[in-house]
């Protein structure tokens, strides 16, 4: 009992100051412009945009336990209908990337209604299926460029700020945004009584439903959220990119495998877990980044690796040993 | 009494395999009913059937005088069926109270209080020292409790109890069902599943015997005991549990 006491409130104490990393290094985060140089800018929204996807990817197979592969159907949604809105509907970029998101969100609709019939492995199969139809569908679009995608014109890019410099800065910050809004848009909503429906749903959907959690809703609603918030980032992805291509925007391994490769590592199931796995997934790539093939290879022999060693990822093994916790979303009895 | 619970002619099939076969009965709220029967008999199915988690194949099910036939597990929860599971089936990852916060948060609440309400609950079901423990680190004891604690959380009018005494010492039984009497004291309806008889006698004032899914006896509880096809069944229960 003592023990456990003791472990207990060094496990608080280790995660406040956790907590303080965290806030110190989201902080340098926020001043990254004025210290790191263009490069390093442009890695830090890549992590960013990973984030928020693994964000994504975490809830809804973490939490509701809806295994998607085809999460790269929204970022490809997001991406081009961000084009065609900035283009053809001549709406503010800054606007467009999150009226291209809601737009996603609208179409997510329909598709979940078409994904939720199938269950389990079909249910991932299903995601998949449909989002190559949306790659296919985008190959279509002349006006879109068709299969050989489009660029974005110089003059649209421009209307974000005149200079190179400036342009780079107004897409960190939104990078930046989409990425840390992401944990602490799933912080609140875990925390909140939808969270209790959530962690309930992972942990038996069968007493969820049991205990008044219409499960299926639940889901159904995560599903768009994440929809949402994927074509957000997917948006945001091709603005910096400033060209797109069907192959690009509705990619299985940028949007899907690499994402899943981040939330299995860092640890699904929890806030932290995608944290750490990007984390993890950006230091390796930049030192074996240049290895070709073996890259992935590596890639996967880790994936595998962690999942003989501790399948509940790096935070996961963490959380089964202490009590530490960046992101309390406990309820207490006092 | 109004009727809390009525079947009509409830029938359950998978496949060829019929689970409950022409299953009709009526509840009086405020009742304690018992049901025994066999492994297999297709006891748990009826709760399932009841609580929402499987659908009729035919027949219908009435609670509070509405036909909830239809009606998805969640929605009956929120009317006021609660159910414990006969494997415990916890949030392990959440703390024992939050296991009752779900309920209380989704179920049939009429809580103004939930805090208190879960922790008067947790008191009574002898949780409250584990409350803010993970529950995945209660032993099967305390999780079957749990079942009970997170069932009552939700604030049902009727209560399916799934087998929440067996493997309790005789200590413990009594203690337990001392709570389930309190319970149906506090005028909730329950409907309880049990293999330990005189746990079961000791509450319920009625008792339903099902055998191959079928209704085979009912009726005040030593005279259904006393029933010759039931001591013929049920003696063929401890046989063969003693065999097992």
């Amino acid at each position: 009992m003592t023990s456990m006491d003791m472990t207990q409130g060094r496990g608080i104490s280790v995660s406040v100051v956790l907590r303080l990393v965290l806030l110190a290094v989201v902080a340098g985060l926020a001043v990254a412009p004025v210290w790191a140089g263009r490069s390093d800018l442009r890695l830090l929204m890549e992590v960013f945009s990973f984030l928020a996807l693994a964000q994504m990817w975490n809830l809804l197979a973490g939490y509701t336990g809806l295994i998607s592969v085809g999460q790269q159907a929204f970022v490809g949604l997001g991406g081009y209908l961000f084009f065609a809105l900035a283009m053809f509907a001549g709406l503010p970029l800054l606007i467009a990337i999150p009226a291209a998101a809601i737009a996603t969100a609208v179409i997510a609709v329909p598709t979940g209604w078409i994904a939720f019939r199938l269950q389990g492995p079909y249910f991932a199969i299903g995601t998949w299926v449909i989002a190559e139809v949306f790659r296919l569908s985008a190959a279509q679009i002349g006006a879109l460029g068709g299969g050989s995608g489009i660029s974005l014109p110089v003059a649209l890019a421009k209307s974000l700020a005149d200079s190179r410099g400036g342009r780079e800065m107004v897409m960190y910050y939104i990078a930046f945004t989409i990425g840390i809004a992401s944990v602490l848009m799933v912080w609140g909503l875990l925390r909140s009584k939808w969270g209790l429906a959530l962690t309930a749903i992972r942990d038996s959907e069968p007493a969820a439903e049991a205990m008044g959690v219409a499960t299926r809703r639940v889901k159904f609603m995560i599903y768009v959220l994440a929809a949402f918030w994927t074509s957000l980032t997917g948006g945001f992805v091709f603005l910096q990119k400033l060209r797109i291509t069907p192959d690009a925007a509705f990619s299985l391994n940028e949007w899907t495998a690499f994402v899943i490769f981040i939330v299995v590592i860092g640890g699904i199931g929890s806030i932290e877990g995608p944290v750490i796995g990007v984390v993890i997934f950006f230091a390796l790539r930049e030192v074996a980044s240049d290895w070709g093939t073996w890259y992935l290879i590596m890639m996967g022999g880790i994936a595998i690796a962690v999942m003989l060693v501790d399948k509940r990822g790096v935070w996961g093994a963490i959380r089964a040993r202490t009590n530490l916790s960046i992101f309390p979303v406990t309820k207490v009895l006092d | 009494m109004a009727t809390i619970l009525s079947l009509s002619n409830v029938n359950k099939n998978f496949g060829a395999l019929t689970v409950s076969d022409d299953v009709t009965f009526d509840m009086p709220e405020g009742q304690a009913l018992g049901i025994i029967g066999p492994n297999g008999a297709g006891k748990s199915t009826l709760f399932n059937l009841i609580g929402g988690t499987l659908a009729v194949s035919s027949g219908t099910v009435q609670f509070a005088k509405q036909d909830v036939t239809r009606v998805p597990a969640a929605e009956r929860c929120r009317m006021g069926i609660a159910r414990s599971f006969q494997i415990p089936h916890p949030f392990v990852g959440m703390s024992v109270y939050e296991n009752l916060l779900v309920a209380s948060s989704f179920g049939n609440s009429g809580h103004h209080d939930a805090k208190a309400e879960c922790r008067d609950i947790l008191d009574r079901t002898g949780l409250l020292p584990k409350a803010n423990r993970p529950a995945g680190s209660l032993t099967l004891l305390e999780r079957k409790r749990l079942e009970l604690a997170r069932a009552l959380a939700s604030g049902p009018k009727l209560l399916l109890l799934d087998e929440i005494a067996g493997g309790l010492t005789e200590a413990e039984c009594h203690e337990l069902v001392e709570t389930i009497k309190g319970i149906r004291d506090s005028g909730v309806s329950i409907i309880w599943i049990e293999h330990i008889v005189h746990a079961l006698t000791a509450v319920v004032e009625r008792l339903i015997v099902i055998d191959f899914g079928k209704i085979v006896a009912e009726g005040e509880p030593s005279k259904v005991m006393a029933d010759p096809l039931v001591q013929e069944i049920y003696m063929g229960i401890s046989v063969d549990d003693t065999a097992a």
